[in-house]
């Protein structure tokens, strides 16, 4: 029974991090009804800035939390500027295209950030500074929970609040949820829709970054690939809760997270990066607008 | 004909498709040479290494021995009179690469004999192209006993895993008292499933009881569930035969899940990143290797300070064997009297007692190398010689 505790808290210490990033597709997706395939790329973007500025500031040799907490708000605003960035070139010229050039352009800007990552950062993988040091916080019979995997906890669940808190009780939230119901409806209410599509792919980058970071810190080694596998998995994660759905996107992170982790534990391990695709095809067959998701009506 | 906005569209596209293509051409070869010198022509020697990935250090470690090695036999004239000139290959520690590389140095630089791979999947990839070639390629350290089995033009300098898999398994019953081992292997490479199995064999001969065998993928960076499953298992000691960088992240999440067994490995081990990513959690664990840094062998330690003088590291077994290859090699084509393919394969075949930096080195007919194996234990944050298990 232990185990399958141990097991369930590995699962949704994991799946915290597909939820981090796949609320960044779901908000995206949201407003602009676009897949924004190159969001695992940010995810690695924030996880090699991290790395840089802990080592650039010293708290690689003397790891503290506070160390921890300034690498991790860095990381998130430089992750935002690029965000926003890759908005502003890639996605707001296409905005009158059909929807499959942007789609396009969506994995151009993905392979972009990667080969760009190879040769920025070179191709070998590199170790994530232990900015805290590793210690067994909880050990009740057979459990072990460690700090870090608590911190990642905690930090998933804050960011998350804080994100519901923003949608919800925010002049910007509610623009954001305008712009996703309805955007001309929107822009003639005088919302500044272009601000607002910005600010949300801040947003998302910034909930990546801090994936990145909470990934380095639990599993150190970072590479410019990284994001590859992440990122699909988020996606399906995405579309698992409902894609466009804030509360779908943390659920089905974190569902996704714990079916990997039980099906690594009790079927075989072999089968660990082939379950989020099996997923994906089951909802698309049976249920395409996820768990959250309501159907659209559309009118003819 | 064109309005201006379209053709500075056109000249756009263009350029950005001309930037595409550049990236698309990847990563470049790396290629080198090493000494000069004779006037007469060099000898190309083909090196396929993974000098970046997973397993950068293997393939770099490798190389700065057969260069160190090179670089003396040429200093003191070559072979047949004409320097030797080491050309490497990457393949990025990826499989499919390696046989692309071995390919590129046999036809694109007609390399008189093929060094590499250290990876056993990476040497199967690359030997049948060797041997189509009929052009002789020598492993420094691939220990799986299929890479041989290729074909006649495959040699190695180095043991195999069915004699690995028994020194890991006698020390755990010997040394360790373990009667219950798990196992974690990675199952996509040769090398790790190969002396899993060979562990798992032996140790349940004499004895043993195999409580737990869980598996992973190279690149994976959580493991975490095997690690739950097989604490809940509570074996003695914990047998795991893959390469230094999973390791490392394995050693750590054991720690962080109150794994205190000793976890024990293969020459996947030997690299100075296991302590650098492991760091604390890999104290005090074990693993099999080809040679010890810290042995006391004067051959040993003269060759160490060397290639401290000239690289500022310590060797680690994968230097060696390196080194010890390219000796091999030119020792080799001494004896052949010319390059070509069939003479020189024959005279590699017939290579007896060597005196390598790695032991007495002799190819038997199964174009293997008989050699000792060392233990080597992690304490104070370095690879500290324990134990020699002699050739069985």
């Amino acid at each position: 029974m232990e185990q399958f505790l141990q097991q369930l808290l590995n699962g949704i210490a994991w799946g915290s991090i597909y939820a981090l990033i796949a609320l960044g597709y779901t908000m995206v997706y949201g407003v602009l009804k676009l897949i924004n395939f190159a969001h695992g790329e940010v995810y690695m973007v924030g996880a090699m800035t991290g790395y840089y500025a802990a080592h650039a500031l010293g708290f690689a040799v003397e790891p503290s939390f506070a160390g921890l907490f300034v690498v991790l708000v860095l990381s998130m605003a430089a992750c935002a500027a690029l965000g926003a960035t890759i908005e502003r070139v890639a996605y707001r010229p296409l905005r009158s295209a059909p929807r499959l050039a942007s789609l396009i352009t969506a994995i151009g800007i993905s392979l972009l950030l990667q080969n760009g990552g190879q040769l920025l950062f070179g191709a070998d993988p590199k170790f994530f500074p232990s900015l805290v040091a590793p210690r067994e916080v909880v050990r009740a019979g057979g459990l072990a929970v460690s700090n870090i995997q608590l911190f990642v906890f905690g930090t998933t669940m804050a960011l998350m609040v804080g994100l519901q808190l923003v949608v919800t009780r925010t002049r910007f939230g509610r623009a954001m949820r305008a712009v996703s119901v309805d955007a001309p409806a929107a822009a003639l209410m005088g919302v500044p829709v272009d601000r607002v599509i910005s600010g949300t792919f801040m947003l998302g980058s910034a909930l990546a970054a801090a994936a990145g970071i909470l990934v380095g810190l639990s599993n150190p080694k970072i590479d410019p690939l990284m994001g590859l596998l992440p990122g699909l998995k988020a996606f399906v994660a995405a579309v698992l809760g409902g894609i466009g759905s804030i509360p779908g996107a943390m659920v089905g992170g974190l569902l996704l997270g714990v079916v990997e982790t039980l099906i690594s534990a009790y079927v075989s391990s072999t089968y660990r990066d082939a379950i989020a695709f099996v997923i994906l095809i089951a909802i698309l067959l049976y249920r395409p607008t996820g768990l959250f998701g309501t159907g659209q009506v559309e009118k003819v | 004909m064109f309005s201006s906005s379209q053709g500075s569209r056109t000249l756009a596209a263009g350029v950005l498709v001309l930037l595409g293509a550049l990236f698309a051409c990847g990563q470049g070869s790396d290629e080198g040479t090493a000494g000069g010198a004779g006037s007469a022509s060099p000898i190309p020697i083909g090196h396929v290494a993974s000098l970046t990935g997973d397993t950068a250090t293997f393939g770099q470690s490798t190389d700065r021995g057969m260069r160190m090695a090179i670089e003396e036999i040429n200093a003191s004239g070559g072979a047949l009179g004409r320097p030797l000139e080491l050309l490497s290959e990457d393949d990025r520690s990826v499989t499919e690469e390696a046989r692309t590389a071995a390919l590129k140095l046999l036809q694109r630089d007609e390399v008189v004999a093929l060094l590499g791979e250290i990876a056993s999947s990476r040497s199967l990839a690359a030997a049948p192209e060797a041997q189509r070639a009929k052009v002789p390629m020598i492993s420094p350290g691939s220990t799986n006993p299929k890479v041989t089995e290729v074909g006649d033009y495959i040699f190695r300098a180095c043991f195999i895993d069915p004699f690995q898999g028994t020194v890991m398994a006698r020390f755990a019953t010997e040394e360790l008292k373990a009667k219950k081992v798990a196992i974690l292997f990675d199952f996509k490479q040769d090398y790790s499933v190969g002396l899993a199995d060979f562990f798992r064999k032996t140790f349940t001969e004499i004895g043993g009881e195999i409580v737990a065998d869980e598996r992973y993928t190279s690149g994976d960076i959580e493991f975490r569930a095997q690690l739950t499953t097989i604490r809940a298992a509570k074996p003695d000691a914990i047998f795991v035969p893959g390469y230094y960088t999973e390791l490392g992240l394995i050693a750590k999440q054991a720690r962080e899940l109150g794994i205190e067994v000793p976890l024990l490995g293969g020459d996947g081990w030997d690299s100075e990143k296991t302590l650098e990513i492991g760091g604390s959690a890999v104290e005090g664990y074990y693993f099999s290797t080809h040679y010890a840094a810290d042995s006391d062998s004067p051959k040993v330690q003269a060759f160490v300070e060397r290639y401290k003088e000239k690289y500022g590291a310590t060797p680690d077994a994968m230097a060696a064997l390196g080194y010890d290859t390219a000796g091999i090699l030119a020792d080799a084509l001494t004896r052949a009297g010319d390059t070509s393919g069939p003479k020189l394969r024959d005279a590699i075949a017939a290579t007896q007692g060597y005196e390598g930096v790695t032991g007495r080195i002799s190819i038997d007919p199964a174009r293997n190398a008989r050699k000792d194996a060392v233990v080597l234990k992690i304490e104070g944050g370095k690879f500290k010689f324990y134990r020699s298990v002699p050739a069985s």
